[in-house]
């Protein structure tokens, strides 16, 4: 198979980017996306050229490393998966395929295709984590949990953290992100010390990283590689409602 | 990795240990937050939908007759003060509304400074996408409702129909010289397909702002609010077509 890509490249952080257009060929339909940018670097170093920065990590959707929008979706046309399970005989032969990073204001981009995810490691330092005795680990039994409750935490901590939410949404907004983030925790017992003041500190550092807002358009649970529920969004909302509620009643 | 971007100290105010939430500030954290103004959103939302359902029961009754339509709008000015307290509770309804997504949609232009050279969108509608469009147009069309019918501004014909046998306003009548107007009723057609696209997202996204929907009940609601919002577009449109049509005529000649 032969494609036409258009790539963006930018330098660095500063520098303004453009679209750069490339050329494949003779690419099996079994390639993977990321071997297909792998071939086409080794192609560009062969001619000396600088090749293309792009992130991966496991190639096996389940890290959250890669984080392209290939043809104006984020991780590209099917869905559910990270870039690294797609495949190019998901592209018609011949097809011009663009290339862009995730778009967001708040995930900077590094070179090229690489962007910087940090803020969302702020967000989970912010409260995604519970207060647990160090130790031994407790006897598996002692706490016991609703099945649904856990099947909806085990959902929602399917999360991989890749961005997708955000850079596919029309508002930039990181709410699915988040809103796993405090489901997964507030629908298990160990979670609950922290519950309010988890989704309270979650939200403000979401909203003080620059995100923006949710508006309900449901963009995010379609393109998410774990897919996650949008209904967690409104989980969360029912979260901070709550906390907002039990913490004007008094501690 | 870190620079003046990725440190903690670009969250505004405090660093995140000093942060707390107490009792005093909790309402001032909630109105600041994202997930607080789009529950004010959906609340002030659903008060407005609330309205439109009842403004069309109470105009449906053109279909009925004069005499009823006059009456229900003798008896809403009859309330006197208390009409005033409903007036000033949507108005204050609609200015939250407003203020408030206007404040979103510019923080959300904020959060992409640099747009997608090519984006294709999975899921989210046109309507989704385009409640700000939508929405202020509707409110330049409630704008020259307002002053068409309740104030009576834009029509000099509608200070010279007489009271109606009973003693009332002849409603009636001036909704039947307002539509016999072709640009008007175009002009009210075009806002309330505007209307209808605003709802077929709005009335049911609201359940979703507020928490009160999981994986199931979403979908179901999402057609139901599409339902919803094009039953009330052919509700309220029904009145200048069937005026158009001829099928109601004025009760009294000017």
């Amino acid at each position: 198979m032969n494609f036409k890509l258009r790539i963006w490249r930018q330098p660095n952080r500063k520098s303004p980017g453009k679209l750069a257009d490339y050329e494949v060929l003779d690419i099996s339909p079994n390639t993977s996306f990321l071997e297909m940018l792998d071939i086409l670097n080794e192609t560009l170093l062969g001619r000396g050229d600088e090749p293309i920065a792009f992130e991966s990590d496991c190639r096996e959707g389940i890290c959250g490393t890669c984080s392209l929008t290939i043809n104006g979706e984020a991780h590209g046309p099917d869905h559910p998966g990270a870039v690294c399970e797609l495949y190019m005989r998901k592209f018609r032969d011949g097809a011009t395929i663009t290339v862009e990073p995730f778009r967001v204001g708040s995930f900077p981009i590094v070179k090229d295709l690489v962007i910087e995810r940090s803020a969302l490691d702020r967000i989970v330092q912010a409260g995604g984590f519970i207060s647990a005795r160090t130790g031994s680990a407790p006897e598996a039994n002692s706490i016991p949990v609703a099945k649904h409750n856990a099947d909806l935490a085990m959902e929602a901590a399917a999360c991989i953290g890749c961005g997708a939410c955000a850079a596919a949404c029309p508002n930039g907004s990181a709410m699915l992100f988040t809103s796993a983030k405090v489901s997964h925790l507030a629908l298990l017992p160990q979670g609950h010390p922290e519950r309010e003041s988890r989704v309270l500190k979650m939200v403000q550092v979401m909203d003080a990283e620059g995100f923006g807002n949710c508006t309900n358009t449901y963009e995010c649970e379609a393109v998410c590689p774990a897919e996650i529920s949008a209904s967690f969004i409104a989980k969360l909302n029912r979260e901070y409602a709550r906390a907002v509620l039990q913490r004007s009643a008094g501690e | 990795m870190l620079d003046a971007r990725g440190s903690v100290n670009n969250l505004r105010g405090a660093p995140l240990g000093q942060r707390s939430f107490h009792m005093a500030n909790i309402f001032a954290v909630f109105y600041r937050s994202s997930v607080g103004k789009k529950i004010i959103v959906a609340i002030t939302g659903v008060i407005l939908i609330l309205f439109v359902i009842g403004h069309l029961l109470g105009n449906l009754q053109i279909f009925i007759g004069p005499d009823w339509i006059n009456g229900y709008s003798q008896h809403l000015h009859d309330l006197g003060p208390l009409l005033w307290l409903i007036r000033a509770f949507l108005f204050i309804a609609v200015v939250f509304h407003i203020y408030l997504t206007i404040l979103l949609a510019i923080e959300n232009r904020r959060a992409r400074p640099e747009p997608y050279i090519d984006k294709r969108y999975v899921k989210a509608d046109f309507a989704s996408r385009h409640m700000v469009m939508s929405g202020l147009i509707v409110l330049a069309f409630i704008a020259y409702h307002l002053a068409h019918f309740s104030f009576r501004k834009t029509d000099p014909r509608f200070a010279l129909l007489k009271p109606d046998p009973l003693g009332h306003y002849d409603v009636y009548s001036m909704m039947v010289y307002g539509f016999q107007n072709y640009f008007v009723s175009g002009f009210y057609l075009l806002g309330l397909f505007l209307l209808a696209l605003h709802l077929s997202h709005g009335s049911s996204s609201f359940f979703q702002s507020l928490g009160l929907n999981d994986k199931k009940m979403t979908p179901r609601l999402a057609l139901a609010g599409r339902i919803f919002a094009w039953l009330l577009f052919a509700g309220y449109t029904s009145i200048p077509v069937a005026i158009l049509l001829g099928l109601i005529k004025p009760a009294q000649q000017l």
